[in-house]
């Protein structure tokens, strides 16, 4: 897209205010037919504007295609680097490491992130948790948890594990066995096959580029 | 005033479908404050009902039961007023009856399944039967098909009624123009998207357009049936106002989505159009505060129904402030990219639901009884529905107040500070700042529910004791 935003601001209150004077011409200005036309017109401006923006959104916002990453990211180390161009963190895909000690094709790779997400949704995560930001606040956000240094730090002596995926998902398979902090996760029987899934829809949402949020993640945390 | 004293009065069938719609959403008001309660209590003990009910299933309940009560409140305003504005019975009425009575014995099987049943395996047919696990729209597909199906009937109900009784007015236009973006936008929820961003992205097209366009417009059409009739406002002057507001809801609403869109992988230009439109978003709320208080204060607050006129003034004054205040404290790209999915967002969250949408269905409450049964002394006062009302707001505001205390230090010390890992997150709640304020919080909430008590007993007294 050619447009800044301020662009698009200015124009959508101008495009507004300009058919509106048009179609209202003669009308005083707290009169009924004025705010009738000011009504239907910035619906119709707004909307239509909404849904030019939205087309452009769904094509930038596809696996893949920069901003998200591709299914095949559960192969590769993900980090974090400063951008010194927009300033701020963005996701940075590493070296192909394997999962679970596997190199997943990208249909592999998508069929168990899929298996994620609906694991997921079906266990009512975003009830506790907030992904992205969104969701309950009750539990810790997960937009970048596969990255979380606590993993490291706390979970994988604690469990047990060689790995950071490995910790993951037994830790995620009996919760309240491990309990962190005064909240307890619920045990919601995760099989295996679900937990692993679970880790690798984990780990792909860590790769989106989602406009340096959560700030300066992990750089202060005591550990 | 006299008091009133014919004879029982006459209803068109359409409001007497309103007094059901009405009675099953006070119910429904009643379960969430109670899911809430514990909720609130599992964050003071989090062991309590912890393999039973756990914090996710009371929070699914809660606000799940606020979305439906809300919704079939306004709806039930909708037929209360429908006949009184086109002057004859609602066409289908028949039909509407019994996909209501469908969707009561829907709601039922889903909390069943909300309480027993709480998630299941790894696979479509939980999100088809069980639960699709996007918060408000957590409902599993077949609700959302049975949404889909009791919306529709409603559209038709209405176009039709407006259609056979040969009078189209300005706020029937605003109204079906409403009710057809509102049935049309939940279906862009009813999709399973394996791009997490693309599912938000849908999904806020319902939760967004719903709640800060479509449903703040269909509160305005409300408004403005409610002003005709307690203050007997124009309707020349109430439509123009509905037209002011409805200009300024979408003009500023529909791109002011764009606040939801900062951080979930969408472009960098929803900062900014996000950031610009939704600190626009509380103009149209400012627009009704003045034209209620206009309009009240022009008719020196001579009305027919006292608890009613409390909760349309409330109403006004609660959008404006837990809306647009609380709204505007966090919708700029800066301040959210701290404030983000802290506890900020549930105090909104609060005031702005109950400013604007529980005032408006309790005052349509208020005035469907009026006329349920005779006598009722005009104008319509009680000594409990003050009380009542205090408590409510007292408890709302406590609660709000406790929920902003600690999505301040959250987004103080868990974002700002820590970085916001999940050691930041303990750090951010288990501090004092934070924490005290939990029993605040669960206080607060048995001085609603003492409130939603004493509502529910002035409501069920109406017409019965009190006569001139």
């Amino acid at each position: 897209m050619d447009y800044t935003w301020i662009e698009i601001t200015v124009a959508a209150i101008f495009l507004t205010a300009i058919v509106t004077a048009v179609l209202s011409r003669g009308a005083g200005w707290l009169s009924w037919h004025l705010w009738r036309n000011a009504m239907l017109v910035s619906s119709v401006v707004m909307t239509g504007i909404l849904l030019w923006l939205s087309w452009d959104t769904v094509n930038r916002v596809r696996p893949g295609a920069g901003r998200i990453p591709p299914w095949t990211v559960i192969n590769h180390e993900i980090g974090l680097k400063w951008d010194p161009e927009r300033r701020w963190q963005v996701p940075v895909i590493g070296e192909e490491t394997g999962f679970f000690g596997k190199i997943y094709t990208p249909e592999e790779a998508k069929a168990l992130v899929n298996k994620g997400k609906i694991t997921f949704q079906s266990r009512n995560c975003m009830e506790c948790h907030t992904l992205l930001g969104n969701g309950a606040y009750y539990a810790p956000d997960l937009t970048r948890a596969w990255l979380d240094p606590w993993w490291e730090s706390r979970i994988m002596p604690m469990v047990g594990a060689e790995t950071r995926e490995e910790a993951m998902k037994r830790w995620l398979m009996n919760p309240p066995q491990y309990p962190q902090g005064q909240r307890i996760m619920p045990n919601l029987g995760l099989t295996d096959e679900e937990a692993t899934a679970l880790v690798a829809f984990l780990k792909w949402m860590s790769a989106i580029d989602t406009n340096g949020f959560p700030p300066h993640f992990g750089m202060m945390t005591p550990r | 005033m006299s008091a009133v004293t014919q004879g029982q009065p006459k209803l068109y069938e359409s409001q007497k479908l309103a007094r059901w719609y009405f009675i099953v959403a006070i119910a429904l008001f009643g379960a969430q404050l109670l899911f809430g309660l514990i909720a609130a209590y599992q964050q003071i003990n989090p062991r309590f009902l912890l393999d039973v009910a756990p914090f996710m299933t009371n929070r699914t309940l809660h606000v799940n039961a606020m979305v439906v009560w809300l919704l079939v409140g306004m709806v039930g305003g909708v037929y209360w007023f429908l006949p009184k504005e086109t002057g004859r019975e609602v066409v289908g009425i028949t039909l509407a009856k019994i996909v209501w009575w469908v969707l009561v014995a829907g709601v039922a099987v889903l909390v069943g399944i909300y309480l027993f049943v709480q998630y299941g395996p790894g696979k479509m047919t939980t999100l088809w039967f069980i639960m699709e696990g996007r918060e408000y729209l957590e409902a599993p597909r077949w609700v959302d098909i049975a949404i889909v199906v009791w919306v529709a009937v409603f559209l038709f109900n209405v176009i039709a009624t407006v259609l056979a009784s040969r009078r189209i007015t300005g706020i029937l236009t605003v109204l079906i123009f409403d009710l057809v973006a509102l049935g049309a936008l939940y279906t862009a929820g009813m999709h399973y998207q394996l791009n997490l961003t693309m599912d938000q992205f849908l999904w806020w097209w319902v939760v967004h357009l719903w709640v800060e366009a479509t449903w703040e417009v269909l509160v305005g059409v409300l408004m403005a049936w409610s002003l005709m009739y307690l203050l007997g406002v124009s309707r020349r002057l109430v439509e123009t106002w509905l037209f002011i507001e409805v200009a300024l809801v979408f003009g500023t609403g529909i791109l002011g989505l764009g606040h939801h869109y900062f951080w979930i992988g969408t472009p960098e230009y929803w900062l900014g159009l996000g950031g610009f439109f939704s600190s626009l978003e509380p103009l149209p709320l400012v627009a009704m505060v003045v034209h209620s208080v206009y309009d009240a204060g022009a008719h020196r607050l001579g009305t027919v129904n006292k608890p009613a006129m409390f909760w349309l003034i409330a109403q006004a004054f609660g959008n404006f402030i837990g809306a647009g205040v609380w709204g505007f404290m966090q919708t700029l790209p800066q301040i959210n990219m701290f404030s983000h999915g802290t506890q900020l967002a549930a105090a909104h969250g609060h005031l702005a639901f109950f400013g604007a949408y529980v005032a408006t269905v309790l005052l349509l409450v208020y005035i469907a009884f009026q006329n349920l049964r005779v006598p009722v002394q005009v104008p319509l006062d009680s000594r409990l529905w003050k009380w009542a009302a205090a408590l409510l707001i007292l408890g709302i505001v406590g609660i709000s107040a406790a929920f902003t205390l600690s999505g301040f230090t959250q987004t103080l010390i868990e974002r700002a500070v820590g970085g916001s890992t999940w050691a930041a997150f303990i750090q951010g709640y288990t501090h004092p700042w934070y924490a005290n304020t939990l029993g605040w919080r669960y206080f607060f909430g048995w001085v609603m529910l003492t409130g939603y008590v004493l509502l529910v007993i002035d409501l069920a007294s109406i017409g019965k004791k009190r006569t001139a």
